[in-house]
């Protein structure tokens, strides 16, 4: 212990006006920049994949999109058709007759062609947006508990939602570029061709606004990323800040906390407008050029028809093209960046579909049927999570169908591995495990699942009803059944209380439930999942005497008339046992009922007389002390 | 370290005077407070509205100018070759002008009406931040975390956004619509109709279908956000998952929300489409009778083809701007609804605060009464306390046990004021603790909760955080007494180590005593810890309770326990039921009162061979 003072005041002198040395709001957390490649075959290969089962959908977008593009091209024609062909004072109207009947059909053709091909992109982009959801979450249910293990929920969920959204940007965004492309070479087309000299001194601005933009996008982009970043680091803090009220007030921080987060917000409001600045300071660019490239036309064009080289129908058609030329440009511009993050993003939802799964059916795995014995084997067991470092060694024991066998030992001997071999969530190095008399391995993972029930040590819970709850994926289960069990393990009382029964939606997981009665719902889980064997982790936290009496009662109904592992940490549970399995450092040490276990004086007995609640009570240097004792005599 | 003071840019303001800004106005139409809010910006409102004027008149001139060249290069003036070519000259150069300045106007538009918007998020975000933080556990008890990040996110958004597209919109629409209107109808009646034809029909269909895509927008929100707390669930519940064998079940679950998603996402697809089509077939059928009744008065001499074209680039300008009509609309309505929901919270009564001219909380001997006190929680009916009396003094240990919902954090709680109690009142050296400040009432009253909320930071910032002023050692020996020390030196960057949601996970038993150590760092008069101790094992809450005991005789500490073992030693232990102190006295005391206490001792600690080992636990 330190020989420091702690009520020494000097150490906590506090200087008015000035931010704390130790203090922040919100994560310093920034996250990855995600632009890399813009293309990259394998991904969009990959990709492909996804929109290949709508691909006449796309094909058929792509051809209204050019039908759409072509008569964006055509209404300028038309109209400059319409005035050079007989407009002039005392003209004849045959012409314009023909260009009013040309226009109608033009722009009737306009309204079929977007209209189909919005409508087509936009639902076979959110078609593949689900479809690949889709296919990332049932991917993560079938692979092995060791990557899920390894793997945080949040970064799979930001795969599964904000990877997927820019992949379906992308694909919106995609076919609509191609018809930018061909309606950015339609119009320099057609301007040469109707003129080349004067299309040439009009597309001179062309160029200058590529340079622009290319100078402009990447610090544009910056500024864009830092005003996303500011801007969610404030959210955060306000965030933490109201997840937190409750210690915050406690710990009286507010003050600091409002200084910080005044920090925080102004340095986003200033990026903020940075950003702006950069959106905005295109505007003027492309209005100069436009303006530049209109003048061109008047003065030049405008020459030309004085002198008659050039009918004035034209130079309209020019004058309504130039309004249009910057925007294809501008799109295409930001086309890159979408690639870059689709890229990124399809090589993210690529890595979750590829993870490979390391437990599977055989293809000729047998069903594990109701009407076996219940019995479980460990057969020279030996497993780890690392191979090289085994947490169980050559472990070998039998379970008499009926029987409730107890693991107890310290941390770390290997009591949870075991038990989630029982379920093959995990794969053995060597040995095996047999349920009922079959090798784990050779029956299907799900008949396995229906005849092992599982009770965790920390109690979860779905958002849903109470009886959805109970009932899980038993879907034959009735509420009577689900009434029972709850009665059986003592639920039913808590439950009749709550306003809506049985129909009571559970908040975030059930928060609005003690530990206690958690735990007795998933109690009644695993009763209404009536299975042969059951395996059950049991909670370490103290719970209130009132209800964890309750959960003694409750475990022995819930054991009756099966196959029982429990993973005993309470001595209540530990003697009721038929037989006691005593593991240390991944080696079974002792087995045997408490009598014998306690004639046998070794661990189990040296543990058993230190006289704690709890073999989890017990410190570890004391575990160890008699350990080693043990190891000497 | 920076020094508020002089750190504080001039355009920044002082932070406490926007939070007063956004209180006033209370029962105030919302958009009025918003256009209030706005206005405190006046000179940036100012040049945003004079910009958009400009710029909109600006923008009506280039179709004229356009029309003016047509007509000019035709010559209908008739005048000589090099007279028609300097007016083209005129002409081009104005139009570049007009170009130009009409750029730099719209750049000076948007800017600065976005910073007005931005200005006030900036201000909005303190007030609301401010306010969570004032509003007592009452007020959170009722309001869903979820629920208020909404209104600090995305109803502030609506509020930040509705001056640059809600009110500069309107200036720009009246303008364009308003005064393009008169010019096309003083020149030609119905030409100018027809030209204006598809205003009213676009504006129309784009309201419609911005309002309702809002509202399947919200629908389809909260569609999503079920499945992703299917999608949390399932991953973070995999074990129970797989477990019960549950895969195809979640898969149907992920169906289920996901059809419902899709279906409504590709409901918005139709209307967007839907709308957005009909706008362009509107917007170009009125070009096509321009087109014609124009044509033909031109043929008749009516017109001239200058005049035509104008018409024409007219009305390529309004479409824009009329197509955004509905967003403007929007705006409007979104501003409304948000400005609704967060001003109501900003108004909210805070029920707990310093009642003004109160003094600082003075401690001299350190001791605590509870005087007749009666609690009942804001709407329940039941009283939770009634007639709670003890004392305790500097150095004394109270314990308190209870079954769950007889009333004991509910006790705690209201030594730290998180709850103003009922009737009677809790007096600290004598002072009632409502007559005191309450900052420094919660520095002196520490209550180790039952769950450690932890900040994303390092661990050192963690523990730190009721005094982050506070030096290295103090922490150190603060995290040693917690016996946390030990672990937190095995960490890859030790002290330094970022815990919490994007951080190292810690375990129940670690959250609590880093929790603990948080409430030593503070140095309090009275410190409670409110079963804080449930995921700690014996033997190391033994350790804890011997290291700070050194620390304690200056201290009253309180200890809520379903644990015995983590409350015999106190002086005083208080039996609640039913919010009533019904047993009261030492352990030795309760034990040969045979009570209650009794029953519960017997019923915890197991029928043991050997007496002499219980000493173990003591």
């Amino acid at each position: 212990m330190s020989s420091i003072n702690v009520d020494d005041e000097s150490d906590s002198a506090t200087f008015p006006g000035q931010r704390p040395p130790r203090a922040t709001v919100g994560s310093a957390h920034i996250e990855e920049e995600v632009f890399g490649k813009a293309y990259d075959p394998r991904t969009v290969r990959r990709i492909w994949e996804f929109v290949h089962p709508y691909r006449m959908r796309i094909y058929l977008s792509v051809a209204a999109v050019l039908v759409f593009t072509a008569t964006q091209l055509a209404i300028p024609l038309i109209i400059g058709f319409a005035i050079d062909a007989g407009m002039t004072q005392g003209g004849d109207t045959t012409n314009l007759v023909w260009a009013i009947a040309a226009f109608a059909t033009v722009v009737v053709l306009n309204f079929a062609a977007s209209w189909v091909q919005e409508k087509q992109v936009g639902q076979v982009a959110e078609n593949v947006l689900f479809d690949m959801r889709r296919a990332m979450f049932a991917r993560l249910q079938a692979v092995s508990l060791s990557f899920m293990d390894k793997t945080e929920v949040g970064r799979l969920m930001s795969r599964l939602q904000g990877d997927v959204n820019s992949m379906q940007e992308f694909l919106e965004t995609s076919v609509i570029s191609i018809g930018d492309l061909v309606l950015l070479f339609g119009i320099v087309g057609v301007l040469l061709s109707l003129d080349w000299a004067l299309g040439l001194l009009t597309l001179a601005t062309m160029p200058a606004l590529f340079i622009v933009r290319i100078f402009w996008l990447p610090r544009a982009k910056r500024a864009f990323w830092a005003a996303h970043e500011t801007n969610s680091a404030t959210n955060g803090a306000m965030a933490e800040g109201i997840n937190g009220v409750r210690t915050i007030q406690n710990l009286d921080r507010q003050h600091v906390n409002f200084d910080l987060y005044d920090d925080k917000a102004w340095a986003n409001h200033k990026t903020q407008l940075t950003g702006s600045k950069y959106a905005q300071v295109m505007v003027p660019i492309v209005d100069t050029l436009t303006g530049i490239s209109m003048a061109t036309v008047i003065v030049v064009g405008g020459s030309m028809v004085l002198n008659g080289g050039l009918q004035v129908g034209v130079i309209v058609a020019f004058l309504f093209y130039i309004q249009r030329f910057f925007d294809p440009i501008r799109s295409l511009t930001m086309q890159y960046s979408i690639m870059q993050r689709a890229m990124t993003s399809g090589r993210r939802i690529t890595e979750v579909l590829d993870v490979p799964v390391s437990i599977a059916d055989k293809p000729d795995a047998k069903t594990l049927t109701g009407d076996m014995d219940g019995s479980v084997d460990f057969d020279n067991v030996v497993f780890g999570y690392d191979p090289k470092r085994p947490v169980l060694k050559n472990v070998s024991f039998h379970v008499n169908p009926g029987e409730t066998v107890a693991l107890v030992g310290p941390t770390g001997s290997g009591k949870t591995s075991a038990m989630a071999l029982v379920h093959r969530f995990y794969e053995v190095q060597s040995g095996a495990v047999r349920v009922g008399g079959f090798d784990v391995r050779d029956i299907t993972q799900e008949s396995l699942g229906e005849q092992v029930a599982m009770v965790l040590q920390e109690p979860f819970l779905f958002t849903g009803s109470v009886f959805e709850n109970i009932r899980y994926n038993k879907a034959s289960a009735t509420l009577d059944d689900v009434i029972a069990a709850s009665k059986a393990v003592g639920a039913h009382e808590f439950i009749a209380r709550l306003p809506d029964g049985y129909d009571t939606i559970l908040e975030q997981r059930g928060s609005n439930f003690s530990l206690g009665q958690r735990q007795l719902l998933s109690f009644a889980r695993a009763l209404v999942a009536d299975a042969k064997i059951l395996v059950l982790d049991e909670a370490t936290a103290n719970i209130d005497s009132y209800t964890e009496r309750q959960i003694q009662k409750a475990l022995e109904t819930l054991l009756e008339g099966r196959t029982g592992l429990v993973i005993a940490h309470r001595l209540a549970t530990i003697r009721g046992a038929d037989r006691i399995i005593v593991l240390q450092n991944g080696e079974l040490i002792e087995q045997g009922n408490h009598d014998q276990l306690m004639a046998k004086n070794g661990l189990y007995a040296r543990l058993y007389t230190m006289n704690y609640a709890s073999f989890d009570d017990i410190p570890d240097e004391l575990v160890n002390s008699v350990s080693e004792e043990k190891g000497r005599t | 370290m920076t020094t508020l003071s002089a750190g504080r840019e001039r355009s920044r303001g002082d932070a406490r005077a926007h939070v007063a800004a956004a209180h006033k106005g209370q029962g105030r139409s919302p958009l009025l407070r918003i256009t209030m809010l706005s206005l405190r910006h006046y000179w940036q409102v100012a040049i945003a509205i004079g910009a958009t004027i400009i710029a909109a008149v600006l923008q009506l001139t280039i179709p004229r100018l356009l029309g003016q060249a047509i007509d000019q290069a035709q010559n209908i003036f008739s005048v000589s070759t090099e007279g028609a070519q300097q007016a083209l000259w005129t002409t081009a150069l104005l139009l570049l002008v007009v170009s130009i300045a009409r750029g730099i106007f719209t750049l000076f538009q948007n800017y600065f009406a976005e910073s007005v918007g931005h200005h006030v998020g900036y201000e909005l975000r303190l007030a609301f931040y401010d306010k969570v933080q004032r509003l007592s556990y009452s007020y959170h008890d009722k309001v869903h975390s979820g629920d208020l990040i909404t209104v600090g996110l995305l109803d502030l958004d609506g509020i930040r956004i509705f001056f640059s597209t809600g009110l500069v919109r309107v200036v720009l629409l009246s303008i364009l619509i308003g005064v393009g209107a008169y010019m096309l109808l003083s020149t030609d009646v119905l030409l100018g109709l027809l030209a204006l034809s598809f205003v009213p029909f676009v504006a129309w269909r784009s309201s419609v279908a911005q309002l309702s895509l809002r509202k399947t927008w919200l629908a389809l929100q909260e569609k999503l956000s079920r499945l992703t707390r299917v999608m949390e669930e399932n991953l973070g519940g995999i074990r129970v998952v797989r477990a019960f064998s549950g895969q195809k079940h979640e898969l149907d679950k992920f169906d289920a929300a996901s059809v419902d998603a899709l279906s409504l996402a590709h409901e918005r697809t139709r209307i967007r489409v839907k709308n957005t089509s009909l706008m362009t077939l509107s917007f170009f059928t009125a070009m096509g009778l321009v087109l014609w009744v124009g044509g033909n008065k031109v043929i008749a001499g009516e017109i001239s083809l200058g005049t035509l074209a104008s018409f024409l680039t007219f009305m390529t300008i309004l479409q824009m701007p009329v197509r955004q009509l509905g967003m403007m609309v929007n705006s409007f309505a979104r501003a409304s609804t948000c400005g609704n929901r967060f001003f109501a919270f900003i108004d909210a009564p805070v029920d707990i605060k310093d009642k003004p001219g109160v003094r600082d909380l003075a401690i001299t001997k350190g001791t605590l009464a509870f005087n007749d006190v009666d609690f009942t929680y804001a709407g329940a009916t039941h009283p939770t306390l009634t007639g709670i009396n003890f004392s305790a003094a500097a150095g004394e240990t109270i314990g308190i046990v209870g079954a769950p919902g007889s009333g004991k954090s509910t006790l705690a709680h209201l030594i730290a004021r998180f709850y103003d109690v009922t009737d009677g009142s809790i007096t600290i050296d004598g002072q009632d603790i409502r007559d005191v400040t309450l900052d420094s009432l919660r520095t002196k009253v520490a209550i180790v909760q039952q769950d450690t909320f932890l900040f994303t930071t390092t661990i050192e910032n963690n523990i730190a955080y009721g005094n982050p002023w506070a030096k290295e050692t103090r922490i150190e020996t603060a995290a040693e007494s917690a016996q946390l020390h030990n672990y937190i030196m095995g960490l890859p960057a030790e002290y330094d180590t970022v815990v919490g949601e994007r951080g190292v996970s810690l375990s129940g038993g670690q959250r609590q005593r880093l929790s603990i150590a948080r409430s030593l760092v503070l140095k309090p008069a009275v410190m409670v810890f409110d079963d804080s101790t449930a995921a700690i094992d014996a033997g190391t809450e033994h350790r804890i309770r011997s290291a700070i005991r050194r620390y304690a005789k200056d201290r009253i500490t309180i200890i809520i326990a379903h644990r015995l073992s983590s409350l015999m030693h106190a002086d005083t232990i208080l039996f609640m039921e039913d919010g009533k102190i019904v047993e009261q006295g030492s352990h030795a005391d309760l034990i040969a009162l045979g009570g209650r206490y009794r029953a519960l001792y017997d019923l915890q600690v197991r029928p043991i061979e050997d007496p002499e080992h219980r000493e173990v636990i003591q």
